[in-house]
């Protein structure tokens, strides 16, 4: 599977900046080319040079240095987000599916509406109880994508369940774990990675917004958020310095949806031959009838045609989730 | 289509209902009291306590639920905790701003979206089309502080065409002036939600463009332009639609950190502020009618597309 994910451009280019961030963040723990925060009066706003690789910023603190610690925010809010939206989204999923049929049902209802709350309202309602912090991020954003995961993972798990070849397990007699083991989590699996991967796609991007509005990694945690919000306030003078960490911020975002995109081609075994963009959806030719509606009919019950349902995944795997405008 | 209107009005109350209760709930675990943090650090236990029986803080917490809900319901949402002027005003007025805000944002992320989506569509197998989609996969990454940073670097302080910041203290009244200081923000939401829509645009054309109907206009004389514009079109628009009701709601939350950025007076600045000042009660209705606002969004938009598609009409309707 790694090497199918390494043979497609994108996913090659999401692997190698996901693997470069972790060993910039692991090499800040020990080496940065500057104290981070360290305000020199006499450099300010210094141009890039090979003693401030990046420049300064208004305080004269070393962009560069500031942006490597940043990195150990990024990685830590992003695998934050993504191990809180696992856990609710399995237990979430356990709750849909293994227990009594008013839960199951009443479950079903709860996740189609909850799905439909904002990730940046809830990182508010959360903010005004606990004030602002990394972890009202992680928390906010897990909530929200282990409702997502939860609701996209019960039509796919419907879908699996009443697939030919699940029905003929059990006809040859595979008992209920070994259809779980053997047939439904392989299946539902490359659908979780890829919302996990979107899940820490919008962490990254909510910690930069709701630092940005003074409510996220505290002033002393150097994060990108907040260096953004620093260099927010010299926009009429410099306007141009904020490049850094919004370049760094959007190159890691993308690097993680991509990541969700070619995980998805890399694993799914109808998309396998073909050019899938000739193909157009990658069920275009395979969608098994969903639930209720008539066949061949975006659903919401339906992930892997996802038109409108509220996973809101396109074919072609962008997925747009509610509040990511962060 | 009576049932499913009846079902998606149901899950609509309901939605609130649960909206407004969550909202509610998580505001009351506060750590430190309301009541507390109203009277400010100086004040008595006796002061705290009476503030307490004035703001009715003392009562059973399904009380003070039911008796905000019920103020809601009649339009009333309460008075501020800090400055005790009343929040339903104020939040209309914010609203001034927002909306159209919000309305400005998503004729530019259509505008964006649509037209480009179908070309990077048509293109598929040219360089054209994959620099539009590549455009479009880095501007929806990148933040919407920098995005809107890059604007204001761009158009207000290089090119000075449009205000930097702020909005005009008599609000509406010389519409121009108003107007013209909400392109930025616009520009700025439009430019990152439409990127959103650009791709959901480009694989919905995708799929019409090797549909047999398409293709069978192709072949019985239309150009293939023609072609897609009379017969792939209506579909790509259903599309476009269903994931509309998301890229609203995003629309209307992207306003909270754009209007931070361009220092626009409107709910989502206002609900920033409150957070900061701990206005439990003005919180709770800026979250109530945020909320509120994406969910009747939603409802709207799945009953306009219910309405228009035919492939969803029941049988005999």
């Amino acid at each position: 599977m790694i090497r199918r994910l390494l043979a497609r451009p994108t996913g090659c280019f999401a692997v190698v900046v996901l693997t470069l961030l972790v060993v910039l963040a692991a090499v800040s723990l020990v080496w940065t080319p500057q104290d981070p925060f360290r305000a020199d009066p006499f450099q300010q706003w210094a141009a890039p040079s090979p003693a401030h690789w990046f420049g300064t910023d208004a305080a004269g603190r070393d962009i560069a240095s500031y942006l490597l610690a940043g990195t150990r925010t990024t990685v830590l809010v992003a695998v934050g987000s993504g191990i809180v939206a696992s856990v609710v989204g399995i237990v979430l999923t356990a709750i849909g599916s293994l227990t009594t049929r008013w839960v199951r049902e009443g479950t079903a209802v709860l996740l189609d509406i909850l799905v439909a709350f904002p990730t940046l309202l809830t990182a508010m309602l959360l903010t005004a109880v606990f004030g602002g912090s990394l972890g009202v991020v992680v928390v906010s954003v897990g909530l929200s994508f282990g409702v997502t995961i939860a609701r996209v993972a019960r039509g796919e798990i419907r879908r699996i369940a009443r697939s030919d070849y699940v029905v003929a397990a059990r006809a040859s007699g595979v008992g209920p774990l070994g259809v779980l083991t053997r047939h439904l989590v392989p299946n539902a699996a490359p659908l979780f990675t890829v919302q996990l991967s979107l899940a820490m796609a919008t962490a990254v991007l909510a910690e930069a917004g709701l630092s940005y509005l003074g409510y996220g990694a505290g002033s002393d945690t150097a994060s990108w958020g907040n260096l953004l919000a620093d260099l927010q306030t010299y926009i009429g003078v410099h306007p141009w310095s904020a490049t850094w960490p919004g370049a760094a911020i959007a190159l890691v975002v993308a690097a993680l949806s991509l990541l969700g995109d070619a995980v998805r081609d890399a694993t799914d075994p109808r998309l396998t031959t073909g050019d899938r963009a000739a193909t157009g959806s990658p069920t275009a030719t395979g969608t098994p009838a969903s639930d209720d509606p008539p066949p061949g009919e975006p659903t919401d019950d339906d992930p892997a045609t996802g038109a409108p349902g509220a996973d809101r995944r396109a074919p072609d795997g962008t997925t747009t989730t509610p509040g990511v405008t962060a | 289509m009576t049932r499913f209107l009846v079902g998606r009005l149901l899950l609509l109350v309901v939605g609130l209902l649960v909206a407004s209760i969550i909202v509610f709930a998580t505001l009351r675990v506060l750590p430190g009291d309301v009541a507390q943090i109203v009277a400010g650090t100086q004040s008595t236990p006796a002061q705290v306590e009476q503030l307490r029986q004035q703001l009715g803080l003392d009562r059973p917490v399904v009380v003070q639920y039911l008796d905000w809900i019920g103020g809601v319901l009649r339009g009333d949402l309460g008075r501020s905790l800090v400055t005790n002027g009343a929040v339903g005003p104020e939040i209309a007025q914010k609203l001034a701003v927002t909306l159209p805000l919000a309305g400005m944002s998503l004729v530019a992320a259509l505008v964006l979206g649509v037209p480009l989506g179908v070309l990077a569509a048509v293109l598929r197998r040219r360089a054209g089309g994959a620099v539009i989609g590549f455009v479009a996969q880095a501007v929806a990454a990148v933040p919407v502080v920098w995005a809107g940073m890059l604007l204001i670097a761009l158009f207000a302080v290089t090119l000075h065409w449009l205000p930097t910041q702020g909005f005009p203290l008599d609000g509406w009244e010389e519409p121009g002036r108003a107007f013209s200081s909400l392109v930025l923000p616009a520009l700025t939401i439009g430019a990152v939600e439409g990127a959103v829509i650009l791709r959901f645009t480009r694989s919905a054309t995708l799929t019409v463009l090797d549909a047999d109907h398409v293709r069978t206009a192709a072949a019985i004389g239309l150009t293939r332009t023609r072609a897609l514009l009379r017969h792939g079109l209506p579909s790509v628009a259903l599309t476009v639609l269903a994931v509309l009701g998301v890229q609203i709601a995003g629309l209307l939350v992207g306003a909270v950190v754009v209007e931070q950025l361009f220092s626009l007076p409107g709910v989502g600045r206002m609900l920033v502020t409150d957070v900061g000042r701990r206005d439990v009660t003005k919180v709770q209705s800026e979250l109530l009618v945020l909320t509120s606002l994406v969910l009747v969004v939603g409802f709207a938009v799945d009953v306009v597309h219910r309405a228009l598609d035919p492939r969803q009409r029941e049988v005999g309707e």
